[in-house]
């Protein structure tokens, strides 16, 4: 079955109708366009068709994007050369996509030709925008939830079918740069009033208006294809395209610290292409997207962000049960965490019955998601009506018999067993015998939690990161005793408020805060080396990482630093490693608690503006005279994390090296340029990191002593995605 | 080898380079030839007298395009056998063009050279001619390039720069410079510059601010913080360079930044044979030349390392020099210069510098070598060493000693 059919009415308009079967949105695949290109020969051959409209036979939408596999399939087609069959596949790509736009016409004279138009029912995405700016009109049916852009970026990726080319000429660099560099998503309205599109209408009208437009013999040469053509905002040796651009590099190059091939590749492609005809530009634009697809971050980057995530999503382990959709949630504890997660599922429809102990505390956490509904509705995105929906869905009681009909529950109290006990057997009072209770703990064992429970089997973590409306990944954790209903309700649920999930054992601190707190902790062990607390933060977001480990510790607070110093402390008893403790409990006495104190690490303003280091620190700390490079500062950051990723894979907390890799960008930002702990241990190759992390713990200590199942693979000559890889990992 | 001298020095007034500067009317090429006629007329020069004109110029478009060299040779009235050299180190090129004169006197090509350069800002915009460097995001985002009023910011930040520091530097640079045209020090190598019809158009470096004080100067807001904190945000780029730094300190502004002007000079080079057969006596010998290239984000710091090149090569010390021409592209420049070597700020720039003259930027190289010469003459000692910073990170020096 083909993904394209066309259908030519007596007016002689063809109406190519784009449908991939067993899809809910279409996706382009190499098939895909040698059906178009089949279509667009016989519009352009045919003389009885006086021109086209191409659009998409799905009701809400034009195209997702493109297949991801057609990349693998281009990089194996040129045998041992990979970059060479990327380079013609894309190559071929682009001349489908040209010969849409010249459509026939004289390439001297510009004469003839024959207009298309793409008719957009809503979202569009990537090529599915791709294909449009190739055309000569673009109409989009008026649909607020539509979602209009070139979102490549965010995967590691720059639009590499014309998209970059195009845009940038038909806007200029200037205003092309927020949706090239951000991928900024816009509906059909805001999309015009960017210039992206040309028109807007009713949804009903979609087709016909542009089949009136096709008919109207309009003038279809693109401007760049005229003589005399100028890019608007001037091209880079232009005077004033000259500071576009040189702002241009330093702002990506300051907002992506260096370390995003993609963004540095695409102001490539834009700045070389600008210098020269339209047919060169899109070479140039195919060499630097080729040289992306290459190299290994994006590669990583892709299959992390992309496709392992979407697998994540759609269940990749999810243990086979009937379907777990939760009909009404019990939230209990109605602070910060819990009135975040009864936002984010009533959100998505669910029934949720806030619980606090008075009426009053458990109305401010209802009030939290009024006051989110009001930011909506101030920025145009909500309705008072969809407020008012949102809020009926709360109920904000002190009264625990309301809890009855819950089918899962999710405790968010006070960080204490007994506190969580006496909650648990409360519920268990009320609720039915099918209710599974979750807890959303993000320190203690979920098997002990689960020893107040009748029925642990269905008892189980469920950890939400905060801010919970922000934060997309949620950690679900399994107890020694919680069984496969439990695992496919949170599962399920997780689905339902559209985040991102993973599933891991039991053991201290779980997955993501047993990595990020020894990044903390060693950023907080440099400062008391004398090392210079400016080159920590900065080798940190040197390599990625969102929030230097200082700013970080007074994000989460000192407080909290101090509380798990001392937890741990008492778990581990003489193994506890006390480096950080007298800075922490020094900088707690001082009342320096972070940022919600307005000092900490760093000294704040009145208004909790950070200003800078304290300068206190490096007085208690003087700084060494011989500081340490730049990259033995930012090994130590990011190994110190990804060794307790291998460790969590030894011991069998991760299951799935996917779920470590897409948790940790997720989760705590580690490096995403990286693709994840495991995929940037791939990148290294394990013999280079174990070298590498033996080097640094001979140096710093036995936290960087590498795993023996990293010296295993070392010596075998394994990498973790060949050794670990689940069979249908690549089902994207 | 042998030896290369300097016979002649000569420069031009240099001009506000803006719309109301009083050269902004003249072309390049003709205050070009302006130079290359006095020289030629003060030393008496006929015919094929020299090998080549090397001439400097940072901005080489439009009029400035096109080997602006041989068209000021054509337009000047050198004999037309002599050809014309463009060359470009951009603020160092008139240096560059004494230093390679120098050079092809030493190893025995041509036995004498006029070399020096020019630069109209007023006309032809510091710039205009583009930059990969700056535009390029492969090279630019590669070489973490930022502009060079942040490069100097971050010289003061990294080395510590107060900003009272550099304003005193730019108030004593215009009062030594006021005081040094007050007694004549330059009345021997300026060369007023006239109209077509004679008339002088400018006989006095045109920028100075006499009387220039702290007060002044604090008023005046730090010229590159926005571009530096906010848009685009340099700064983030330099400190990816410089990560044990937590900011950039903005401290220089357009009083202890240097002038943009108009202005031109040229140096006679020769042989110690030049001189026999042309009947003139050498004013100084050209004892080194040298140039590197550094780190291009902080892209000014130039002068030290260049300076420890040419001081070993010469199998010189610090302590040898007895005066320096440090150009004051930047007063956190000359701050550095002076801090690196210890040396006292009473040998540096004796007669004031470019933030109170003036930096023409092809010229300023062999104005400095010029100015050098002039003041070891008067003073009666015997060694200087003239270095400026030069764009995407390089410097030049060259020691001339007394003959």
């Amino acid at each position: 079955m083909s993904d394209f059919s066309m259908d030519v009415g007596d007016d002689g308009v063809a109406i190519i109708t784009w449908d991939t079967p067993g899809r809910s949105m279409n996706v382009m695949s190499l098939q895909g366009f040698a059906d178009l290109e089949a279509l667009v020969d016989r519009v352009i051959a045919d003389d009885a068709i006086c021109g086209a409209v191409i659009t998409s036979g799905k009701p809400d939408s034009f195209a997702g994007g493109m297949d991801l596999k057609l990349i693998a399939t281009l990089k194996e087609r040129v045998g041992e050369i990979p970059a060479k069959g990327l380079f013609e596949g894309v190559m071929g790509i682009h001349a489908i996509l040209r010969k849409i736009e010249r459509a026939g016409m004289d390439p001297k004279t510009n004469r003839g030709g024959k207009p298309f138009a793409a008719a957009l029912p809503g979202t569009a995405l990537g090529i599915g925008l791709e294909i449009p700016l190739a055309c000569h009109r673009i109409f989009a049916a008026d649909v607020p939830k539509a979602k209009i852009g070139l979102p490549e970026i965010k995967v590691g990726l720059f639009p590499g079918a014309g998209g970059t080319t195009r845009l940038v000429r038909r806007l200029g660099a200037m205003a092309a740069a927020p949706l090239l560099l951000e991928g900024k998503l816009n509906d059909g309205k805001q999309a015009k009033a960017a210039g992206v599109i040309d028109e807007v209408v009713p949804p009903e009208e979609l087709v016909e208006r542009a089949r009136a437009w096709v008919l109207s013999e309009p003038k279809i040469v693109k401007p760049w294809d005229e003589k005399g053509y100028k890019m608007p905002g001037g091209a880079p040796y232009h005077p004033a395209g000259f500071m576009t651009f040189v702002g241009a590099s330093a702002m990506v190059n300051g907002r992506t610290q260096g370390v995003y091939p993609a963004a540095k590749a695409l102001l490539s492609a834009v700045y070389e292409g600008a210098q020269v005809d339209f047919d060169t530009a899109l070479r140039i634009e195919c060499r630097w997207f080729v040289n992306v697809l290459m190299n290994p971050s994006s590669a990583a980057m892709i299959r992390s962000l992309f496709i392992n995530k979407e697998a994540l999503e759609k269940g990749a382990n999810r243990p086979a049960a009937p379907d777990q959709k939760v009909s009404k949630l019990g939230v209990i504890g109605a602070g910060m965490m819990g009135a975040g997660i009864a936002l984010v599922s009533a959100r998505a429809g669910i029934d949720v019955v806030l619980l606090d102990q008075s009426q009053e505390a458990a109305d401010r956490g209802k009030a939290h998601s009024a006051a989110y509904a009001d930011t909506g509705i101030k920025r145009g995105k909500s309705t008072p009506e969809e407020k008012q929906v949102l809020l009926d869905r709360i109920t904000a009681t002190s009264d625990s018999k309301e809890l009855r009909g819950c089918d899962l529950v999710i405790e968010a109290v006070f960080e204490d067993p007994g506190v969580k006990a006496e909650v648990t057997r409360q519920v268990e009072a009320v609720v039915g015998e099918a209710c599974i209770l979750a807890t959303n703990t993000s320190t203690l064992p979920i098997s002990e939690l689960a020893k107040a429970s009748t029925r642990p089997e269905q008892f189980i973590g469920i950890h939400f990161f905060s801010p919970v409306e922000k934060m997309l990944l949620v950690e679900i954790i399994k107890g020694h005793e919680t069984g496969d209903q439990a695992v496919a309700k949170a599962l399920d649920y997780v689905r339902q408020i559209r985040k991102t999930p993973i599933v891991v054992n039991d053991a201290r601190f779980f997955y993501a805060n047993r990595c990020i707190i020894p990044y903390l902790n060693e950023g907080i062990r440099m400062v008391t080396e004398g090392i210079n607390p400016a080159l920590v933060e900065n080798a940190a977001k040197l390599v990625g990482m969102p929030l230097g480990p200082l700013q970080l510790t007074d994000e989460t607070s000192i407080d909290l630093g101090v509380k798990i110093a001392k937890a741990t402390r008492a778990a581990m008893g003489a193994g506890y490693d006390d480096a950080c403790d007298d800075i922490l409990f020094w900088l707690a006495d001082e009342g320096r608690l972070g940022r919600k104190a307005k000092a900490g690490f760093y000294a704040y303003d009145e208004c909790g503006k950070r200003q800078g280091l304290w300068t206190g620190l490096t007085e208690k700390y003087p700084l060494a005279a011989e500081q340490p490079a730049l990259v033995e500062v930012q090994h130590r950051l990011l190994f110190v994390q990804v060794l307790e990723a291998v460790r969590a894979l030894e011991e069998g907390v991760l299951a799935d090296i996917r779920e470590g890799d897409v948790g940790a960008i997720l989760g705590w930002g580690f490096a995403p340029w990286s693709g994840g702990p495991f995929s940037w241990l791939d990148m290294l190759g394990p013999p280079y990191a174990t070298e590498r992390t033996s080097a640094l713990a001979a140096a710093h200590g036995a936290r960087f002593s590498p795993p023996d199942l990293l010296r295993e693979m070392a010596a075998k000559g394994q990498s973790f995605y060949g050794r670990f890889a689940p069979a249908e990992a690549a089902n994207g | 080898m042998r030896d290369a001298y300097i016979y002649d020095a000569v420069r031009s007034p240099r001009g506000r380079g803006r719309r109301d500067g009083a050269l902004h009317e003249v072309t390049s090429a003709r205050l070009s030839a302006q130079m290359l006629d006095a020289v030629k007329r003060r030393n008496g020069l006929e015919g094929h007298a020299v090998e080549d004109v090397i001439w400097g110029n940072a901005t080489q478009v439009k009029e400035q395009g096109g080997c602006l060299a041989r068209t000021a040779v054509l337009a000047s009235d050198l004999d037309q056998s002599i050809p014309g050299l463009s060359i470009n180190r951009f603020c160092a090129s008139g240096m560059e063009a004494v230093n390679l004169a120098a050079n092809q006197v030493r190893g025995g090509a041509g036995e004498a050279y006029i070399a020096g350069g020019v630069e109209m800002m007023s006309r032809v915009a510091m710039g205009s001619d583009g930059a990969a460097i700056a535009v390029d995001p492969s090279i630019a985002m590669e070489t973490n390039f930022v502009p060079q009023g942040i490069s100097a910011d971050l010289i003061a930040t990294l080395y510590g720069f107060t900003r009272d520091e550099a304003d005193a530097l730019a108030v004593e640079s215009q009062r030594r410079a006021s005081d040094a045209w007050d007694a004549g020090r330059f009345a021997n190598s300026i060369v007023p510059v006239t109209d077509q019809n004679g008339l002088t158009l400018l006989d006095r470096d045109e920028s100075i601010r006499p009387g220039t004080d702290m007060q002044a100067l604090g008023a005046l807001l730090p010229a590159f913080e926005q571009m530096g904190k906010t848009l685009p945000g340099f700064d983030k780029v330099a400190i990816m360079k410089y990560p044990h730094l937590e900011e950039i300190r903005h401290i220089h502004h357009a009083g202890n930044s240097s002038g943009i002007v108009d202005g031109a000079a040229a140096v006679l080079v020769g042989s110690k044979d030049f001189g026999v057969a042309q009947g003139l006596t050498p004013r100084a010998r050209i004892r080194a030349t040298a140039k590197i290239g550094t780190d291009p984000t902080i892209m000014l710091t130039g002068p030290v390392p260049v300076t420890e090149k040419i001081l070993a090569e010469a199998g010189m010390a610090i302590g040898d020099i007895d005066l320096f021409e440090v150009n004051e592209a930047f007063a956190a420049v000359v701050l550095r210069f002076q801090q690196a070597f210890g040396v006292s700020p009473d040998k540096v720039n004796v007669n004031g510098g470019a933030i109170a003259m003036g930096h023409p930027l092809g010229a300023t190289g062999a104005i400095i070598i010029g100015t050098l010469l002039d003041e070891l003459e008067r003073s009666d000692r015997e060694v200087g060493l003239a270095t400026l910073c030069v764009a995407s990170g390089m410097g030049a020096a060259t020691i001339i000693e007394r003959v």
